[in-house]
């Protein structure tokens, strides 16, 4: 999981790492958060139509169902995308991963050079704390 | 309903400043009414339509209705950013042929350079913090949470599609540069862009990284200014001094995350593009002038393939060699010098696409970049963001 010392939430103004700013959660994510926190990454799937969708929602975007349910992804998938913006310790790679599942989502590379990845790459989530909120989803090479 | 010949575009104005250090938003607003009213010939009593975005002031179409002392009787405000002009112009010949209006009047401006320069000043003093480059996120939003945390800039997701693009067609930086260097050609005829330098592909891939594979010169400027169109019902542009210029094709459609079903290897342009072919009853074939909103390189590039100027996977080949650069190549584009060159006013490209198109249609733009005999024009506009969320306008333009 996150290793306090590399990904330590810096203060306000001074150099270093980029500060992963605390989600801003609507009540019916709120679960996926707490899930965060405890190191589980959820993926919602409609019981209507049977398929996943993300970012997470109670109705389903594919069928317009409310009958939507968390489960637990696995926590793997590949590379989709990804880019290294900013320089020296600020630098960030943002980056598309598609889980297990088959949902695409937008996350950060972390704990590896951006430089040696790949798109197709197998990665695996790992979570890492906020700017003073929930535990963020992220990935590194699996 | 076709839309196809319901009305034409009688006026555009383009704000000659690239930094309105000493203009307020709303004078840039109100600027560009008057220079597109004055080129059209036209007077403040014959707009009886209003059209803007999210760049207007306060209230929109009603704050800039009262300081411009407009009698309205339709008015629009869609927004989805820097698209919303092309899509003004489909929704006013809509509305010209409902019989809501007769002459509408569509405003872009903005100044996030000046603002962009104030707060950094104010913060160099301790006076205040450094500033955004966009509106500060709503907090409603319902991605927000998913993509904050990120770091989501328009730079890194433009990006990710030029990496996911290169990954799947072997597009390279190199293609990708030959998009600003046509642009550059067209530049260096326009006494108000502001890179008016011509440079080569070597210029463009050893510009600094932004964000890889973008290099700075893949990027579009940042300036202040606006632009304004006047659409009217074409009873009324026959009585006019100017060169008719007839709106044929409109297409618009949003394309977002899908639910996670996500394919960043097509812009929304795939679907607005076909919807603006098939009202305007041409072909790509057709075009001999095209606006493509240009905020990146890889925006060009993934607009022609989209709106069909060539197959998926083959716009880097196309943009090859100068393919864009009028006079020189198969499809002159952006011959004002475009977002990439020219300006990119408010953050939003829209409007000084469909301003440059007009040019083109009535024969005056640059004697040097002019297209000879240019009678059908496109316009394109992606707003948002090529891999998140952006809505695309199409307009097929012709002189008739």
């Amino acid at each position: 999981m996150s290793t306090p010392d590399s990904n330590r939430v810096k203060p306000a103004g001074a150099p270093g790492p980029r500060r992963i700013p605390a989600p801003r959660v609507l009540p019916e994510s709120q679960a996926y958060w707490t899930a965060a926190d405890e190191g589980r990454l959820l993926v919602k799937q409609c019981r209507a139509c049977g398929e996943f969708h993300h970012y997470p929602r109670d109705i389903c975007p594919h069928c317009m169902s409310a009958d939507t349910e968390w489960l637990q992804a696995a926590g793997t998938g590949t590379v989709y995308s990804f880019s290294t913006m900013g320089k020296g310790e600020a630098a960030y790679t943002l980056a598309f991963v598609t889980l297990e599942e088959g949902v695409t989502l937008m996350t950060n590379l972390v704990d590896c050079d951006p430089a040696d990845v790949a798109i197709g790459q197998p990665v695996r989530v790992v979570f890492k704390p906020s700017d003073g909120g929930h535990a963020v989803p992220m990935f590194t090479p699996a | 309903m076709s839309l196809n010949g319901s009305a034409c575009i009688v006026g555009a104005y383009e704000h000659p400043t690239r930094k309105a250090d000493a203009l307020s938003v709303v004078r840039l607003h109100a600027d560009v009414a008057r220079g597109a009213l004055e080129d059209a010939g036209l007077s403040k009593g014959d707009i009886d339509g209003y059209f803007c975005a999210g760049d207007a002031p306060g209230l929109g179409t009603t704050t800039m209705a009262e300081y411009l002392g407009l009698k309205l009787r339709h008015v629009d405000s869609t927004e989805c950013g820097g698209s919303a002009p092309i899509l003004h112009v489909a929704h006013a010949a809509a509305a010209i042929a409902a019989g809501r209006c007769n002459v509408a009047l569509i405003t872009l401006a903005g100044r996030p350079r000046a603002q962009m320069a104030a707060a950094q000043a104010a913060a160099k003093d301790g006076k205040g913090r450094a500033p955004l480059a966009l509106k500060p996120p709503d907090p409603d939003a319902p991605e927000l949470a998913f993509e904050l945390p990120y770091g989501p800039a328009t730079q890194n997701l433009y990006a990710a599609v030029a990496k996911r693009h290169m990954h799947e067609f072997g597009t390279t930086s190199e293609q990708l540069a030959w998009i600003k260097v046509a642009a550059s050609h067209h530049a260096q005829h326009n006494p108000l862009a502001m890179l008016r330098e011509v440079v080569t592909v070597e210029d463009v891939l050893n510009s600094p990284l932004v964000s890889d594979p973008l290099h700075r010169l893949d990027c579009c400027v940042m300036s202040d200014g606006g632009g304004a169109i006047i659409v009217a019902r074409p009873e009324i542009a026959r009585q006019l001094k100017r060169p008719i210029v007839k709106v044929r094709g409109t297409g618009e459609a949003p394309k977002h995350g899908m639910g996670g079903k996500m394919d960043l290897t097509y812009s929304a342009a795939a679907w607005s593009g076909p919807l603006a072919f098939a009202e305007a009853g041409v072909t790509p074939a057709d075009i001999q002038y095209a606006s493509l909103y240009d905020s990146f390189t890889i925006t060009v590039l993934m607009q022609l393939e989209d709106l069909g100027f060539c197959k998926k996977g083959e716009g880097g080949r196309f943009v090859a060699d100068g393919n864009l650069i009028s006079g020189v190549g198969k499809l002159p584009f952006n011959t004002d010098g475009g977002g990439l060159c020219n300006n990119h006013p408010a953050n939003r490209g829209g409007i000084t696409k469909i301003i440059e198109a007009v040019r083109q249609l009535r024969g005056e733009a640059h004697p040097a970049v002019q297209v000879p005999d240019c009678s059908l024009a496109l316009a394109n506009g992606i707003g948002g963001a090529l891999a998140s969320r952006h809505t695309a306008g199409t307009l097929i333009l012709e002189r008739v």
